[in-house]
């Protein structure tokens, strides 16, 4: 019985001296194995080398400020309500005077720690966002961890460095 | 110097070799293997993964060293100890140089030159079943015991052809000795050129007497786990693993010495006339030849690889009936043929029975018609 239309005719009849010899056969195979050894390799040496991931790929978080170098998380927690995981937790706090400059608005997470043990990388804490302030960096993993106090990230780990901005468009 | 002395010297130096082209050999594998494979190999451990020997090696030497409790002790440190032995006591024949000028002395670039020199190699890689054997048997494990069995009656089988097809290199060059047979190659008379099927079939019979692939039946994971070292662990596994590489080794230069001019290369006489007669031009001339040597010997090491990462292995019937049923009559009608050939001095004769063989193989596929081919029944790909 013939299940998909994808099939080879196979020749199951008794081989032929020239064939039962193998020499032949021997030597067209060998030759395929040459042709393979002189083939410039498509190997991506991963440490050293590493490949564009796509503008979709959800890696390391990030916490955006804006131009002007403010936070711009007013930790209203909808990031944390949208997380399968239950992995954001935040502590909200007010803005003081003259901390215009830190925060962009009056109300900011005076903690946000992400567990990235329970963090599945879905995503939706960016989609959740109001402020678009946190995303997912597509150009960086989050590094291997070794021992357990390493796993919660907070927002010495979060927050975006001014010095190198995180920008989705500019990253080819 | 004493000879006794240079003797000893060039002895170590063929020993060491032999340990060291073994070593890279691994390393070559694995690089061979990879690009082949379309990857790049081994290369993390030094450049371009130089130093994974020496990783390998100290892998090797670190982990557990375990001796199964109902395993014969002695015979089980013996097995190994046994490969290893036979596998670099066959070296010793191989002349891998014309001879060096030391002194107004004229020294062989070779361990020792016995007239019966490739009847010392065949006696010592016969022995080398022995590591296989008792390796197998100390283990007291069925699955080892079972691919001891088959390594020891595969080497038997492909020891009578690989003698077979070797007469009638003896019989062209009338001796036993390894230098007679190179030095009888001289002037690009090379016996791959009047010992074609000879050839094949002691190419074939070399690599089911290495146990290398298609022929590496002792040591199969798909039924026998490992094969004969299935429970050997440590540098005991190792030195079965090393043994193999240097076997691969010497066999690529008993391949070169016999049938491709062994230290003989195109227009050696040109050089060494332009180098000149006194001892550092005949000295250096010597160099070159051991280096062609040496390149035609690591041709024959990469030919093995090339071999084991292009072909399955052999199923154990078809090995068999390869060598007792296609190599034993094929060697023996090569014997015969160049028989006939040396009886009217006509050297190129033995190509008759390449001839044969190529006639037999076209009538066949003349005279059998497409139709009678079988019914083409329709299997699922993939």
């Amino acid at each position: 019985m013939q299940l998909t239309n994808r099939a080879k005719k196979i020749d199951k009849s008794e081989m032929t001296l020239a064939e039962r010899m193998y020499l032949p056969a021997i030597a067209g195979g060998m030759a395929i194995t040459l042709k393979h050894f002189f083939k410039k390799k498509p190997t991506i040496n991963y440490p050293e080398q590493k490949r564009y991931l796509g503008p979709v790929f959800r890696g390391h978080h990030i916490l955006k400020k804006d131009e002007a170098g403010r936070e711009r998380c007013t930790a209203c927690g909808l990031c944390a309500v949208a997380c399968p995981a239950e992995a954001i937790s935040m502590v909200a706090a007010e803005r003081k005077a003259g901390e215009e400059n830190l925060y962009r608005e009056e109300k900011y997470a005076a903690v946000y720690e992400i567990n990235m043990l329970r963090c599945i990388f879905c995503g939706f804490c960016e989609e959740a966002c109001p402020k678009q302030a946190i995303y997912l960096r597509h150009d960086q993993f989050v590094p291997v961890f070794m021992s357990r106090d390493e796993v919660i990230y907070g927002k010495d780990r979060l927050v975006e460095d001014m010095s190198s901005r995180y920008l989705r468009e500019g990253w080819k | 110097m004493d000879i006794f002395w240079i003797k000893a010297i060039i002895i170590l130096v063929i020993f060491g070799l032999s340990l060291f082209v073994a070593m890279y050999s691994t390393w070559a594998e694995r690089k061979v293997a990879g690009y082949m494979q379309d990857r790049p190999g081994p290369n993390r451990a030094g450049w371009g993964g130089l130093l994974q020997p020496l990783a390998d090696a100290g892998k090797m030497f670190f982990k557990e060293d375990f001796i199964p409790a109902q395993a014969n002790k002695w015979l089980f440190i013996a097995g190994p100890c046994l490969a290893m032995l036979t596998a670099l006591l066959s070296s010793a024949v191989i002349p891998f140089g014309d001879t060096l000028r030391i002194d107004g002395q004229e020294i062989q670039v070779q361990g020792i030159e016995v007239n019966i020199g490739i009847l010392w190699v065949f006696g010592i890689v016969s022995l080398g079943v022995y590591g296989v054997m008792v390796g197998g048997w100390a283990s007291n494990n069925k699955f080892s015991l079972l691919g001891a069995i088959r390594a020891a009656s595969q080497n038997i089988s492909y020891e009578l052809a690989l003698g077979l097809s070797l007469i009638a290199v003896i019989m062209m060059t009338g001796s036993l000795s390894v230098r007679d047979i190179v030095n009888s190659q001289h002037g690009g008379g090379w016996n791959i050129l009047f010992q074609p099927l000879g050839f094949v079939i002691f190419l074939t019979c070399a690599f089911a007497e290495c146990n290398r692939t298609p022929f590496d039946l002792p040591e199969c994971e798909a039924e026998l786990i490992g094969g004969y070292h299935t429970e050997y662990s440590s540098m005991k596994l190792g030195f079965y693993l090393f043994a193999e590489y240097v076997n691969m080794f010497v066999s690529s230069c008993v391949v070169s010495a016999l049938y491709f001019g062994g230290f003989n290369y195109p227009f050696m006489d040109k050089v060494a006339e332009a180098l000149g007669n006194d001892a550092t031009g005949h000295n250096i001339a010597t160099a070159i030849g051991f280096f062609a040597f040496f390149a035609k010997a690591l041709f024959f090491v990469f030919f093995f690889m090339w071999v084991r990462w292009t072909l399955p292995r052999f199923r154990y019937d078809q090995l068999m009936n390869l060598g007792w049923k296609s190599l034993i009559p094929l060697s023996i009608l090569n014997i015969i043929v160049t028989g006939i050939g040396l009886m009217f001095n006509l050297r190129w004769f033995s190509w008759v029975a390449v001839g044969i063989i190529v006639a037999v193989v076209a009538i066949q596929a003349a005279t059998k018609p497409k139709a009678a081919r079988g019914i083409l029944e329709a299997a699922p790909v993939r």
